[in-house]
């Protein structure tokens, strides 16, 4: 694989790129360093709003990485560099001055594990707002959690029981408490790491329906492993895969649909259709 | 083919014996396996039973010690120190007090009856008072448990032989009285008070000290320190001084609180100095050189317990746009707190038993009255222990075995305390 492969795959975005106030975040020629390793190489990535954009690719070739550069998630690991931009509301978030809590209020993320707090269910949730500075009365934050928790579709399983800890719910509950948890704080985005790798089908099935109704308010950007979700899900699929050095690239973005059914790249029908990865 | 349970080697197919017999690469030994590891538990065995068999004579030895048959020989008989020729023990408190106005001089009586007025005394009260003020028991020589129970005749014909004038009697060291009473020269008055108060003293201090500077050190440690050349420097030094002999810590605490921050321990900069110290020599140098030796080790526990909170934790909070702060007051410390606690009563049990370090800081080995704030002199329980086994007397011997007792059982408290805490607030997660 060489670069002007990798070119073209950029030149193949203009099919889903619109006007800007469409998109959600973009990054434009985002690098990131572990140290002296390049993980990820000059990603190009519009995300467009209140969809379900799913990033899919073999094993090691830094969707996550690109999903927590999002929010700076990547800034807690101390040899990890980044360089380009990412701009969300035209604001460069890597910019100087930038408080990259305030990034992580505004871009929420969900695990590949779940894990909520070893609280109650009820603090689980009011915590978040708590530190965001919620000055709501003490009703006003039971309707905000009643509220969050029906946006998340828990409310009916766990109405009578919001005092027991978080942990006691099942694998999947726990998964859409900690989303409930990110909405509470009213991102406009929210990153999911393989939120479903842990859980049993049915409790994904649960879990990909709350997607879908999420991206009616929220941006949603999902990173899995598991093709047959990406398709199911998501809207628009970005897919990455490895150059010889081992840096991730963006190969190939477009509608959903389209990259599943005709894809433009060999190695991304090769991937899709299971011959590597 | 058999395929009976108790011959395990015909579990395999026929082919399969075929290749494992014919395959000379592969010995068989299952059996030799199996006796190799029944060595192996035999000698883990064995180690177990060697360290409770250690234990137990420990004990026993300890608690042969705590009672036993006294020979007591007395200044003046008893039965001759009732002048209408009743017996002691049949004489009200008044008559009692009678008695003890004739045979001791007035300051002295005015000094019991200031400690508590006979009028308040009861019957077996008085009849000791009367007993230890006038008839002034010695003890002579004593005997262990296992002896007392075992050669009791032995004992009375020396005991007869030797102290003709005496009395022998079955005296329990460790009672009531013995961890009421104050320090005295006289192993029959002298008691655990003194030592008890001035130990919860000095562990109060070093809590109060040693647990927020380590858990925030330990928090900086584990939390904000990037991994530069500076702070790897501290880790290791951090990790050394966990392990400096115990007198070490002493001989900084003389230097340092006792000689150079004079004013401030003795109290002479708050005016509060006690005018029969006047000097460094008090609990609070004593809690703080203690401090400081538990430091190393509460910090370094801390940052193990901190570092057992899983990280996805730290990454739920981050990402929803908490800050460092936040995270670690509202994540990080509750869920380490169970073992931070644990591992600070831990290292407090281990300053409650330390003996070098207070000698070198001076604790004072005689004193009768209680502590009266933290710039008082003190003493403290294995100093006291130290003390009476140093004594040529037999009966010291016995209330240092006594004083031992009281120690462990101290101890057992604290780390009981401990085991609660880890029960009560440990978390799943």
């Amino acid at each position: 694989m060489n670069l002007s492969v990798h070119l073209d795959a950029t030149v193949n975005q203009t099919i889903v790129t619109e006007t800007n106030e469409f998109h959600a975040i973009e990054a434009k020629s985002l690098n990131v360093f572990y140290g002296d390793f390049l993980a990820i190489r000059d990603v190009e990535l519009d995300i467009q709003k209140q969809k379900i954009t799913a990033l899919i690719g073999p094993s090691g070739c830094g969707k996550s990485t690109v999903l927590r550069a999002l929010n700076r998630m990547n800034d807690l690991i101390p040899i990890a560099r980044t360089t380009g931009e990412v701009l969300f509301h035209g604001q460069n978030i890597y910019a100087e001055g930038v408080d990259p809590v305030e990034v992580r209020k505004r871009i929420g993320m969900v695990f590949q594990k779940p894990n909520p707090f070893p609280k109650t269910i009820y603090e689980n949730i009011a915590w978040g707002a708590k530190i965001n500075g919620f000055k709501g009365s003490k009703s006003e934050m039971d309707d905000l959690i009643e509220r969050t928790l029906r946006d998340a579709a828990l409310w009916e399983e766990v109405k009578d029981k919001l005092q027991d800890s978080g942990l006691s719910l099942s694998g999947g509950q726990q998964q859409r408490l900690c989303i409930a948890r990110a909405i509470a704080v009213r991102p406009d985005i929210i990153l999911m790491d393989e939120p479903c790798s842990a859980l049993d089908p049915i409790s994904t099935l649960k879990i990909e329906e709350l997607m879908r109704d999420l991206s009616k308010n929220y941006t949603i950007i999902i990173v899995t492993h598991n093709m047959q979700q990406a398709a199911r899900v998501s809207d628009f699929t970005a897919f990455f895969t490895l150059t010889e050095d081992r840096a991730g690239v963006l190969m190939e973005y477009g509608i959903t649909n389209q990259l599943f059914t005709n894809p433009k790249q060999k190695i991304t029908e090769d991937y899709i259709t299971g011959r590597f990865g | 083919m058999t395929n009976s349970p108790s011959n395990p080697r015909n579990f395999s197919s026929p082919n399969d014996d075929d290749l494992t017999r014919k395959d000379s690469l592969f010995k068989d030994n299952l059996a030799q396996r199996h006796r190799r590891g029944i060595v192996w538990k035999v000698i883990f065995q064995i180690s177990t039973v060697i360290g409770i068999i250690a234990l137990s004579t420990l004990l026993i030895k300890i608690l042969n010690d705590t009672m036993g048959y006294a020979a007591i020989e007395y200044k003046k008989d008893p039965s001759t120190i009732s002048s209408s020729g009743l017996p002691l023990d049949e004489m009200t408190c008044s008559e009692l007090r009678v008695i003890l106005a004739e045979n001791v001089t007035k300051n002295r009586l005015r000094t019991i009856e200031r400690e508590k007025p006979m009028v308040e005394r009861s019957q077996s009260e008085c009849l000791d008072l009367v007993i230890s003020e006038v008839a002034e028991p010695t003890v002579k020589k004593t005997w262990p448990l296992f002896a007392s129970l075992f050669n009791y005749e032995e004992i009375q014909s020396i005991a007869a032989e030797e102290y003709p004038g005496g009395d022998l009697i079955f005296k329990v060291w460790l009672s009531r009285a013995f961890i009421l009473s104050p320090q005295s020269d006289d192993p029959l008055k002298a008691g655990i008070r003194t030592a008890i108060l001035g130990s919860i003293y000095i562990i109060i201090i070093v809590i109060i000290f040693a647990f927020p500077i380590g858990v925030a050190a330990a928090v900086y440690l584990e939390e904000y320190a990037s991994q530069s050349r500076i702070n790897q420097i501290i880790q290791t030094n951090i990790n050394n001084l966990a392990g400096v002999p115990s007198i070490i810590y002493g001989m900084l605490g003389l230097a340092l609180f006792v000689r150079y921050l004079e004013p401030l321990t003795s109290g002479a900069i708050f005016g509060s100095a006690d005018p029969t110290t006047a000097n460094g020599r008090t609990i609070l140098s004593a809690g703080l050189t203690l401090a400081l030796l538990i430091l190393p080790v509460v910090i370094i526990n801390g940052q193990e317990s901190i570092r057992a909170v899983p990280n996805s934790l730290r990454q739920a909070s981050y990402g929803m746009g908490a800050t460092k702060w936040q995270t670690v007051w509202s994540h990080v410390l509750p869920n380490a707190l169970p073992g931070i606690l644990t591992g600070t009563i831990l290292a407090v049990s281990r300053a409650f038993g330390e003996t070098a370090p207070l000698v070198v800081v001076g604790a004072a080995t005689f004193i009768t009255f209680d502590p009266e704030g933290i710039f008082s002199k003190f003493t403290s329980v294995p100093i006291q222990i130290y003390q009476w086994t140093a004594r040529p007397q037999d009966a010291f011997r016995n209330i240092a075995a006594a004083a031992i007792i009281v120690l462990l059982v101290l101890l057992l408290l604290l780390n009981a305390a401990a085991v609660f805490l880890r029960n009560r607030y440990s978390r799943r997660w």
